[in-house]
């Protein structure tokens, strides 16, 4: 046997073969860091269609149109003085004056076959609304701009049906529309006339929800936290917490609403459709993502605190509410917060517990019907009529507002208080 | 109203005067300390404000439990006191008429109502006011008492060398203990109240037909032995199809390439503005994804359906509820991917481009596949999450239930399902509401396994490479 040494041909990497699968290999390198931009660009345009979308349609739920109404109130009302409609006994003068009547008479005089859907139901509401906040307009003759008929808004804002277009034209020449803000989205409560509906009755449902919630969930969530970070001891039951814990994390939100119509509605008894059980359903859903950041603020806190607290004869319950939980408190409240925006946001458990009926008035008590944000954002978008098409959109502008705040705050005390240790 | 308010009163009440047993504990406790200083050092135990939450925690704590014991006894007391008086001798023998005649009466007297509408609830009013304030008397006078003899009794054992601190620190690890506990406590009771309830819906349908069945058209009354239409193959379906499927093909290439952009080719710079954009998806509320799925997308996607020829596409279409789940889900996949990739340890990231390797070569022959049991838990946990994701399917997703494959048309789930049968009536012998829990329940069962296996493959994953 002869040991042949076969002496090997140095590759050539400057031949053409090699050279061809550089080439190759190149191109798959940017092949595939075009892959990864196109990714993140996709998504963030998507983000950013959404938010166009909303905002494209949701600025005119903001507004709404007007229609200018003249008012010979000394004829319409017979020469009722300012006075009568003055002092205690104004609600009774304002009420026997049939306002609706007046108004009918006012827009039959001045558009005369077109009365028909020009003005919202609520507008008698409005001119009872504008004499009590100034009794001397009854005096003269007035012009006053009320809120158009939902579809005459409709026509105004964009196209729409034929007819609506051709009052809005016949309008529009004699200067009789322009757009105003419209306060009673702000103010008012759920309606079935989209041209008078309002999110400050949802919106205080949200709040009232929101409050149950954080008393219970941020207590229970910080304690359950600091036992299982700083006391508990390696055994079954520990174990069984954290599966428990890690598990509800992640279970469907609409598991917490079957619990919350089971237990607290028919075993309990506790009134329906209320922000109680509301934010009694969404703080056992909330609980567990404050557990989890809460251990991990806990954790971050480096051992030679304890130590040192320890050390000077500091008891263990006192080396964590004096000194740990202090340190840990930023990490603990950005969970928190991002907690709250989730709940915030949550629609399915309020649907299940009943939060979905129709309040034409905002709660007074944690014991009244109520519903939130999200489940009239929800309600709204199943109405036929598309009016509710620009509410709904201007809702979600202002859920989305107050989520992002919240969001941005967690991450504006995150980069704030955050210690590097 | 006015029973809630005064319990919410008494409430304030309890505080208020636990807050003064505080301040007398720890001015008690304080003069000790006062006396202390002249003499020898060390006398005193604890220290003053020990003293003071010990006297508040002994008058609260009794309180607070006989009012919580009350709130729930108190109903049934006052009842049996109303039904015992002779106005309530003529009510109906029938429990049904009894009832809403009794609860209105309760709710008139208790300022819920105004107006009767049953026939004989309004002479019962009176009846009721009086033992309601009668039974709240008794409540409130029996809350106070023990919250004064507690707090006596505490004030009382205030000693220079009383223990103060073990006492209330065992206290406060008895309630670090029950907070823990209220996690298992909210496991079982949704262990507990989905199975019951879907072991009565299983008395009226048999299992085999709700496992197995490929026809969803549930009756409002079952009859035994026939097929009454709770066949739930076709939800299962759709729910895998929806979340498992259409929204996995679009969140996990998505996903997975923006970790990889982000964490391997991105500037710190873009990194830094990206990472929180991407998270703003995982933050806009469902009902909002929901909202535009069905009034953006799927009218789109609808128009490019009958564009391409297909003559049934619908426009409630199980691929608008996918791909926007699926954008949903993107940083949820990318940011355990993300995750994952980081904790491959650099030593294997050098070897391979000390090698010569381009940068995507390392990462798809070398960190990905050391990656890939994180990733693969990461979309463990990003299905779990999607099949049990409600207000978009319930928003742009249909109510049909349809067993085919056809993503243009309309497919139902398991959540959209859950919410139908529950609304409007919620009548706890029917069917429909029950079958909504047994619904629930297989949901609850496969996201507890998805999300038990994902943490389990997650944590190995990571003890691999500590």
């Amino acid at each position: 046997m002869n040991n042949v040494v076969i002496a090997p041909t140095p590759t050539d990497w400057n031949g053409d073969v090699m050279q061809r699968r550089i080439a190759r290999r190149y191109a798959a390198e940017r092949r595939f860091k075009a892959m990864g931009f196109f990714s993140v660009a996709l998504s963030t345009l998507f983000l950013a269609f959404l938010l166009f979308t909303m905002l494209g349609q949701g600025l005119r739920g903001f507004q709404r149109t007007e229609v200018a109404v003249e008012f010979d109130f000394p004829t319409l009302t017979a020469g009722t003085t300012a006075a009568s409609i003055m002092g205690p006994n104004a609600d009774a003068a304002l009420n026997s004056m049939d306002i609706p009547g007046l108004v009918e008479l006012a827009v039959g005089q001045q558009y005369a076959g077109l009365e028909d859907g020009l003005l919202t139901s609520a507008a008698a509401a409005n001119v009872r609304q504008m004499l009590a906040d100034n009794p001397d307009l009854i005096t003269s003759k007035q012009t006053l701009w009320l809120p158009a008929d939902t579809r005459l808004d409709v026509a105004f804002k964009r196209s729409s049906e034929p007819a609506a277009e051709k009052t809005v034209a016949a309008l529009s020449q004699k200067d009789a529309l322009r757009t105003g803000f419209n306060w009673t989205f702000l103010t008012g409560a759920d309606a079935t006339d989209p041209s008078s509906v309002g999110i400050w009755a949802a919106f205080k449902g949200s709040l009232m929800t929101m409050a149950i919630t954080l008393l219970l969930a941020f207590p229970i969530g910080v304690l359950s936290a600091l036992y299982l970070e700083e006391y508990a001891s390696k055994n079954r039951l520990t174990d069984i917490i954290e599966v428990s814990i890690n598990n509800l994390a992640a279970v469907p939100s609409i598991i917490f609403g079957l619990l919350g119509l089971a237990v607290f509605l028919t075993m309990f008894g506790m009134p329906r459709s209320s922000a109680l059980v509301g934010g009694l359903t969404l703080a056992l859903m909330t609980m567990p993502v404050i557990v989890i950041a809460g251990r991990n603020a806990v954790k971050s806190v480096p051992p030679s605190i304890r130590e040192a607290a320890l050390g000077i004869g500091a008891s263990p319950v006192q080396v964590v509410f004096h000194h740990v939980l202090p340190l840990a408190l930023p990490g603990i409240l950005t969970g928190t917060i991002i907690g709250m925006a989730r709940a915030l946001g949550e629609t399915a458990p309020l649907l299940m517990i009943g939060m979905r009926a129709f309040i034409p008035a905002a709660p007074q008590g944690f014991s009244d019907a109520a519903t939130a944000l999200p489940v009239q954002i929800y309600l709204w978008s199943d109405e036929v009529n598309q009016g509710f098409v620009e509410k709904t959109s201007a809702a979600i502008i202002v859920l989305l507002i107050f989520l992002l705040g919240m969001n941005a705050l967690a991450i504006y005390l995150r980069n704030r208080f955050e210690t590097r240790w | 109203m006015v029973k809630f308010m005064t319990g919410t009163a008494l409430l304030f009440l309890v505080l208020g005067l636990g807050l003064v047993g505080w301040m007398s504990g720890r001015a008690r406790a304080a003069a000790f300390v006062r006396i202390a200083k002249g003499g020898p050092r060390g006398t005193v135990n604890s220290l003053p404000y020990y003293h003071g939450w010990f006297v508040a925690i002994c008058a609260i704590a009794p309180a607070l439990a006989f009012m919580f014991v009350w709130q729930a006894i108190s109903p049934s007391l006052v009842t049996n006191m109303v039904l015992s008086a002779p106005a309530a001798a003529d009510l109906p023998q029938e429990t049904f008429a009894r009832a809403a005649i009794l609860s209105e009466a309760r709710a008139i007297a208790q300022g819920f109502h105004t107006t009767a509408f049953q026939e004989g609830s309004e002479k019962l009013v009176s009846l009721y006011r009086n033992a309601l304030s009668y039974y709240q008397w008794i409540g409130v006078a029996a809350t106070l008492s023990l919250l004064f003899a507690g707090g006596a009794f505490a004030f009382t054992r205030i000693k220079p060398d009383f223990r103060a601190r073990g006492k209330v620190e065992r206290v406060v690890m008895f309630g670090l203990l029950v907070a823990s506990l209220i996690a298992i406590l909210t496991t079982l009771g949704i262990f507990a109240s989905l199975i019951f309830e879907s072991w009565r819906f299983f008395a009226m349908v048999s299992p085999f037909e709700f496992l197995f069945g490929t026809d969803w058209n549930p009756k409002s009354t079952v009859t035994p032995g026939a097929y009454n239409g709770y066949g739930a193959i076709p939800l299962f379906w759709g729910t895998i199809f929806i979340g498992a499927i259409i929204a996995m093909i679009v969140a996990i290439p998505l996903g997975l390439m923006s970790a990889i952009f982000l964490t391997q080719y991105a500037s710190a710079n873009v990194r830094k503005w990206m990472k929180p954009i991407l998270e703003i998806l995982a933050g806009v509320p469902t009902v909002v994804y929901g909202y535009f799925a069905a009034l953006t997308v799927a009218p789109a996607i609808r128009d490019f359906a009958v564009m391409l020829g297909v003559s049934n596409a619908a426009s409630d279409n199980a691929l608008a509820a996918g791909i926007v789940m699926g954008v949903m889900i993107i940083p949820l996949v990318s940011s355990m991917s993300d995750d994952s990739i980081a904790a491959v340890p650099n030593a294997m990231r050098d070897g391979s481009l000390a090698m010569g390797a381009t940068k995507s070569e390392t990462i798809k022959q070398v960190l990905l596949p050391a990656a890939l049991p994180g990733v693969v838990g990461g979309v463990l946990l990003a299905v779990s999450r999607a099949i049990g994701e409600t207000m978009i399917v319930v928003m742009a997703a249909g109510y049909t239930a349809n067993l085919t494959a056809n993503p243009f048309d309309t497919i139902s789930t398991v959540t959209v399902q859950i919410v139908a049968l529950l609304t409007g009536d919620q009548d706890f012998a029917s069917p429909h509401t029950l079958a909504a829990f047994a619904l629930g329940l297989a949901l609850f069962v496969t996201t507890f396994f998805l999300n038990y296996v994902a943490l389990r493959v997650v944590k190995k994953y990571r003890e691999a490479y500590e």
